[in-house]
């Protein structure tokens, strides 16, 4: 663990590093790659075997590259609400939020999620991003307030219908007695256990659009966590490219191709993370923009594209309506789910109604699509 | 028949002045999943190294250059309802595209299997 001072030092590493489990992945068979910094799976034994038992069974993933960190101190939730458009102040204890941190023009920084543990807040951001996120939370975050980057501790994610299962046969016991057994946690819930002396922080949460947990741990407790659930039958270990392929089918953002600086709430069509209260208020960064935009609609508009045929569209690809350019693929794919490709694009607003037909270019060819409503595979969040 | 193979990992297997072209087993390991197979036009001229066809996976777009420059005879017809053949029958059934041989000599440049042997094992 280290605690940041407020000092604008710049630490990103140049080489990648290793994560806690990185033995581990290759013993396994993971096909490293270099990603957000780090040494990690993009396969194991082949990203549309890994999607498909993720949708029907268990997969975990390593996500110890992202950024946990923790925001501390008097007035910690007004602090943080100088930062996001969220309401933290009104975030109960062991309850998550998806929040936005913005800059001052209301431009997306990053996508993260914001949790109240009962006595400081717990905010983990996104791997590739999070030396800049530290820098810019440090450098906006009054003096008492402490940001602590808790760098000892890995991240495991347990995604799947089969998830509480598999995650129910450890026997965490909560720590406080008050506690939630794991298995009665909510979607966006979490709560504090103990298994066999080490202490995991699980929150009902993922980024693959199926029930499952992300599961907070020492490293030194990583590859111990990591083993016992990959004995569960129902269990095995997923890599980045099977994650990217599921989240794109749950229509959820990626930061870097999806949300960008360029991007804002409104047009990325995350306007549910501006609550109310803080609309009314708009004490957030960039509200006046922001309020604008919600107010007489955004000229863009993040949409969900099914294409024709089975070729898929990636990143950049452009988006047509006969001769005019009306848009751009933001993340595209072939989808393992519906065995047809799809893709999330940014269109001009008056393109974006369910139903438009358009085409993207790809290589040259045109490739028909249709604007489709998403998630394109349907959430099975445990509510 | 002799098989050749180029650095780029595609095969061709080459009768009288006709070629069948694919992507190697080592290849098709690499790009993991294929799910849709762009091929070249019965009857386009193309030149060794021109870029004929795309191979799609879920993970990425990957292009095969043709080994040899010829005219495009015939597309595999079974690759459009089954690219995965590309996969399960990579230097068999998952053939690509044939195509009649403008010069012979190209050949030459290319590896025979045990120089590819040779060659993945060293990368």
């Amino acid at each position: 663990m280290s605690e940041l001072e407020p000092v604008d030092d710049d630490f990103e590493p140049l080489e990648p590093q290793l994560l806690p489990l990185d033995p581990w992945h290759r013993a396994r068979g993971g096909r490293m790659v270099e990603f957000a910094g780090y040494w990690m799976p993009v396969q194991y034994e082949g990203i549309m075997a890994e999607h498909l038992w993720t949708r029907e069974n268990a997969g975990l993933f390593d996500v110890s590259h992202m950024g946990q960190l923790g925001v501390s101190g008097e007035n910690a939730a007004a602090a943080l609400e100088a930062l996001l458009p969220g309401d933290i102040s009104a975030l109960k204890a062991g309850r998550l939020r998806y929040s936005l941190l913005l800059d001052e023009n209301g431009g997306i920084l990053d996508d993260l999620m914001v949790l109240n543990t009962g006595k400081d807040y717990s905010v983990v951001v996104n791997g590739a991003t999070k030396w800049d996120d530290i820098a810019h939370m440090r450098e906006h975050l009054p003096d008492e307030i402490t940001l602590t980057h808790h760098d000892e501790q890995g991240l495991l994610a347990l995604q799947g219908p089969k998830a509480a299962m598999a995650l129910d046969r450890l026997g965490l016991m909560p720590k406080h007695a008050q506690g939630t057994p794991v298995a009665d946690l909510k979607f966006m819930q979490a709560d504090i256990y103990d298994w066999g002396g080490r202490s995991l922080g699980v929150s009902r949460s993922g980024y693959t659009g199926e029930d499952g947990f992300e599961i907070s741990v020492g490293g030194e407790h990583i590859e111990a966590l990591a083993d016992a659930l990959c004995e569960q039958p129902e269990v095995k270990p997923i890599g980045l490219g099977a994650r990217d392929s599921l989240r794109l089918e749950a229509g959820l953002p990626l930061y870097g191709h999806d949300l960008s600086p360029e991007t804002d709430p409104v047009s990325a069509g995350l306007a549910f993370a501006l609550s109310r209260r803080r609309r009314e208020e708009r004490g957030f960064p960039g509200a006046e923009r922001i309020l604008g935009l919600l107010r007489e609609g955004s000229p863009t508009t993040r949409v969900g594209l099914a294409l024709e045929g089975r070729q898929a569209a990636r990143e950049g690809a452009t988006v047509w309506s006969s001769d005019r350019q009306v848009g751009t693929l933001t993340s595209g794919g072939f989808s393992p789910s519906l065995q047809r490709p799809i893709a999330m694009a940014y269109v001009d607003t008056e393109f974006a109604g369910e139903g438009t037909v358009l085409d993207v270019e790809v290589r040259g060819k045109r490739l028909g699509a249709t604007v489709v409503p998403m998630p394109f595979v349907p959430h099975r969040y445990h509510r | 028949m002799t098989r050749y193979f180029t650095q780029d990992h595609e095969w061709i297997e080459v009768e009288g002045d006709t070629g069948t072209v694919g992507i190697t087993d080592y290849a098709q390991g690499q790009l993991g999943d294929i799910t849709f197979v762009e091929l070249p036009a019965e009857g386009a001229p193309v030149a060794k190294g021109d870029s004929v066809s795309v191979v799609d996976s879920v993970k990425a777009a990957s292009d095969v250059y043709t080994p040899v420059s010829g005219v495009v005879i015939e597309a595999n017809p079974a690759l459009a309802d089954a690219p995965e053949l590309v996969n399960t029958d990579a230097e068999t059934g998952g053939w690509l595209f044939r195509l009649t041989l403008s010069d012979a000599g190209e050949l030459s440049s290319l590896m025979d299997e045990a120089a590819y042997k040779a060659f993945v094992e060293g990368l």
